[in-house]
C-alpha cells in the first residue's frame, strides 16, 4: 500500500490552485481566436520562443506524412499475416517498433482486436489522448465533451450516431486512455475479402474503425 | 483535480454529431496554434503533465465553450504567465516589451521529425516489484486530489480486475507539479459497467482505465 | 441526470465571491423576471420539479454563465412555447396574436401572499410504512438516471446513517416527467466527509442529504 500521512491521502497531491489566476487574462482579450493566435505567434517569434518555419513543418507533417493510412496498413498486415497479428496483439510496442512506426504520443502501444464477441472503443475522457503516429490528428468529435462524457456510459448510443449496430450478445469494452499507453483497435476483417492484397485491404480500414466508432468497409464500398 | 475536464459519465453535452469529411483544420489559426504548441518553447517544468494540468484549470465555462485549439492557446498563454516568460501586455499586443528577454534556441524545422520520432517515452525503471498481479481484484481509491491526477471520478471507489501491467511509468500527479517523475507501476484495470453505473447498466460491457499503483488498493 | 448542475465536489470554480450588502435584485428587470415566473400561469401539470429539470438541460456553458433570472425566463419561455400557450411570433413581438381571447384567472395581487405560502407543499400522506429507521445504515444507490433526480453523483454508492424521517413527499424523479406525485418516504441521511471524499477529509465533518426511499438500500 502506498504510504500516506493522512494529511495527503494521495502522496502526490501537490495542487497549485493559484494557477487559475493565469487564466483571468482571457476575460480581457478579444473573443476571436484568430486575432489572439496571430498575436501569440508574433510574440513568440519576437521572443525567440518559436520559429515560424518549425510551425510550418509540424503542420506539414500531419497534413501529408502522418495520418490514418499508416494504421490502416498495420491492420491490413495483421489480417494477412497471422504471425504478425499474434505479435501485434501480444506486444504492440515491439511489433510496431520493428516497423519503425512508434513516435510521439504512440511510444507505448496496445492493439485490441474486435471479434464477434467483443467490440473495442477508445476514448480519452480527461483530455484528447490519441495514437498520433498511426492515426494522425484526432477529429474534433473525439476531443469533444459529448464523446468524452458519453462513450464510457452509453457506448451503444454513441455507436448509433455513427450508424453502427452491434449484436446484443457482443460485449463492448471501452479503453479510457488515462496514461501514455495508446490504443489501436484492430477491426474485424470484412467477409468476402479473401485473396485481396494488403493494399486493397488497407483501403477498407477507416479511421473510425481503428477508434472503434466504425467498422471496416465491405469490399466494393466507397472510400471514406 | 475534480475539474470540468473530468467528463466521463456526464449527461447533457448533446450528441457527438461527427462531421463527415472533417478537414484537419477548421480555420488557418488552428494549424498555427497546433504548430506553435509543438514547435514552441515552454517555461521550465512544462512537460506534458503540467501542460494538461494548466489546461484543466481553464475556467469551466471557457473550457466548455471554446474550441480545442483555443484551449491550446489559453494553456500556452497561462504557461507563459506562470513561468514569467510574458506579461499580460505583451500577450495582448503580440509584441515583446522593449526590455523583454529573448531566446535563440527555438526548435528548427530540421528538428521536427526527430522530435516526433523520439519524444514521449514515459517508461521508467521502478525499484519495487509490482504490488498487483494480472487478474487481481483491485479498488480504485476514493481520493480527490486538488492537483493533477489521471484517476477519473467515475472509477473512484470501484472494484475492477487488473488486465495489463505496463511496468513503470512517469507519475503525472508528481510530474505536473515539478515534484519529479516519481515513476510507479502502471496497470490497465477493467471495470464492469454494472460496477461503474449500477444494476441497470449492461451486464456485459466494460470500461478500462490505465491507473498507477498509488491510485489502487487491494479489493 | 448527470448534468452540469450536479456540482458537489467539483474543483476549479474559484473562490466564493460574497457580495457585501447584496440587494435582492441587481437590476429592476431581475425583480420583474422573478415575479413573472413565480405567479404566471404554467401549463397544467407543470411542477417545480419540471422547472428544475428543464434548467438542468440548459447548455452546460450557459448554465454556468447565464444570469440566474435570465435562465428562469428562458425556462418559462420554452415551457410556454412547447405547450402551445404562446407562439414563437407572439414571443418575438411581445404581444398576443390578434383575436386571442385572454384568460381571466391570473393571480390577483391580493392573492399573491396566500398563493406563495399555500403551494409547493411537497408533503403527502403515505399508506406504506417507512422502510428505514432513524439510526439505520443505508447506502445511496448507484444509478445514472437520465431524467431528473435529486441524488447527487458524489453520494452514489456511499454509506450513511438515517438521522431524520420526513414522512411522504412528492418524488421529483416522477413529478418532473409528468408521472404525478408518486410520493415516497423522505429521509435525511448523514454521510461522513471521509466516506464521501476519502481519508484526506476531515475526520469529524458530515454532509447531510435529503434522500427519497428508492434512492436508498440497506447497508
Amino acid at each position: 500500500m502506498s504510504p500516506h500521512d493522512g494529511k495527503h491521502a494521495h502522496p502526490h497531491d501537490h495542487g497549485e490552485p493559484g494557477l487559475a489566476e493565469h487564466h483571468h487574462i482571457h476575460a480581457q482579450l478579444p473573443s476571436d481566436p484568430a486575432l489572439r493566435v496571430k498575436a501569440l505567434e508574433s510574440l513568440l517569434t519576437e521572443k525567440g520562443l518559436v520559429d515560424p518555419a518549425a510551425i510550418d513543418a509540424w503542420v506539414e507533417l500531419y497534413e501529408s506524412k502522418i495520418g490514418p493510412r499508416i494504421g490502416a496498413k498495420v491492420v491490413a498486415k495483421s489480417w494477412t499475416d497471422p504471425d504478425f497479428k499474434q505479435r501485434l496483439l501480444a506486444d504492440a510496442t515491439r511489433a510496431l517498433g520493428e516497423l519503425d512506426l512508434l513516435g510521439n504520443q504512440g511510444q507505448h502501444m496496445v492493439a485490441v482486436e474486435n471479434t464477434p464477441q467483443t467490440h473495442n472503443m477508445v476514448v480519452c475522457t480527461l483530455c484528447s489522448c490519441y495514437p498520433l503516429p498511426l492515426l494522425g490528428l484526432p477529429p474534433a468529435w473525439y476531443k469533444s465533451a459529448p464523446y468524452r462524457s458519453r462513450v464510457v456510459i452509453d457506448p451503444r448510443g454513441v455507436l448509433k450516431e455513427f450508424g453502427v449496430k452491434l449484436p446484443a450478445e457482443t460485449k463492448v469494452r471501452v479503453w479510457d486512455s488515462t496514461a501514455e499507453v495508446r490504443y489501436l483497435v484492430v477491426p474485424e476483417r470484412p467477409k468476402g475479402t479473401e485473396g485481396m492484397s494488403e493494399e486493397q485491404l488497407a483501403a477498407l480500414v477507416t479511421r473510425d474503425s481503428m477508434i472503434g466508432t466504425g467498422q471496416a468497409l465491405k469490399p466494393g464500398a466507397a472510400k471514406p | 483535480m475534480n475539474g470540468i475536464h473530468d467528463l466521463g459519465g456526464m449527461h447533457g453535452h448533446g450528441p457527438v454529431a461527427p462531421e463527415t469529411n472533417e478537414p484537419l483544420w477548421h480555420a488557418p489559426w488552428e494549424a498555427r496554434m497546433f504548430g506553435m504548441r509543438r514547435g514552441g518553447t515552454l517555461p521550465p517544468g512544462y512537460n506534458i503533465d503540467r501542460w494538461r494540468h494548466v489546461r484543466e484549470m481553464i475556467p469551466p465555462d471557457l473550457y466548455l465553450s471554446r474550441s480545442y485549439y483555443d484551449h491550446w492557446y489559453m494553456s500556452y498563454v497561462a504557461a507563459l504567465l506562470d513561468g514569467g516568460w510574458a506579461t499580460a501586455e505583451e500577450i495582448a499586443s503580440g509584441h515583446v516589451a522593449p526590455d523583454g528577454a529573448k531566446r535563440n534556441d527555438a526548435m528548427r524545422p530540421d528538428q521536427v521529425w526527430p522530435a516526433q520520432k523520439k519524444s514521449g517515452v514515459f517508461t521508467r525503471t521502478v525499484d519495487t516489484p509490482p504490488l498487483f498481479a494480472i487478474g487481481q481484484r483491485v479498488r480504485a481509491r476514493n481520493i480527490h486530489p486538488v492537483g493533477h491526477t489521471r484517476l477519473p471520478r467515475y472509477v473512484r471507489g470501484k472494484v475492477g480486475i487488473v488486465h495489463l501491467h505496463h511496468g513503470g511509468h512517469v507519475l503525472p500527479d508528481a510530474n505536473a507539479h515539478k515534484a519529479g517523475e516519481a515513476p510507479q507501476h502502471l496497470y490497465t484495470v477493467a471495470f464492469s459497467f454494472r460496477e461503474l453505473w449500477g444494476p441497470d447498466a449492461s451486464a456485459r460491457d466494460e470500461a478500462c482505465a490505465d491507473l498507477w499503483e498509488s491510485y489502487l488498493e487491494p479489493a | 441526470m448527470n448534468g452540469i448542475h450536479d456540482l458537489g465536489g467539483m474543483h476549479g470554480f474559484g473562490p466564493v465571491h460574497a457580495e457585501a450588502h447584496e440587494p435582492p435584485f441587481h437590476e429592476t428587470w431581475e425583480g420583474r423576471a422573478g415575479g413573472i415566473v413565480e405567479v404566471m400561469a404554467f401549463p397544467a401539470g407543470f411542477t417545480v420539479d419540471r422547472f428544475r429539470y428543464v434548467r438542468e438541460t440548459l447548455r452546460p456553458d450557459l448554465y454556468l454563465t447565464q444570469n440566474y433570472y435570465e435562465q428562469w425566463i428562458y425556462i418559462a419561455e420554452q415551457t410556454l412555447l412547447e405547450s402551445g400557450m404562446i407562439t414563437a411570433s407572439e414571443l418575438k413581438a411581445g404581444h398576443a396574436a390578434p383575436g386571442t381571447a385572454p384568460r381571466n384567472d391570473a393571480i390577483r395581487p391580493e392573492a399573491v401572499w396566500d398563493f406563495l405560502h399555500d403551494r409547493a407543499h411537497s408533503g403527502r400522506d403515505l399508506n406504506e410504512a417507512s422502510r428505514f429507521a432513524i439510526g439505520q445504515k443505508v447506502r445511496a444507490r448507484n444509478a445514472q438516471p437520465m431524467g431528473h433526480t435529486r441524488l447527487p453523483r458524489y453520494a452514489r454508492g456511499k454509506i450513511g446513517i438515517v438521522t431524520r424521517h420526513h414522512d411522504g413527499h412528492v418524488l421529483p424523479d416522477a413529478s418532473a416527467h409528468g408521472q404525478g406525485d408518486a410520493p415516497q418516504h423522505l429521509y435525511t441521511v448523514a454521510f461522513t466527509a471521509r466516506e464521501l471524499w476519502g481519508d484526506a477529509a476531515n475526520a469529524r465533518d458530515k454532509v447531510h442529504l435529503d434522500l427519497w426511499e428508492t434512492y436508498l438500500e440497506p447497508a
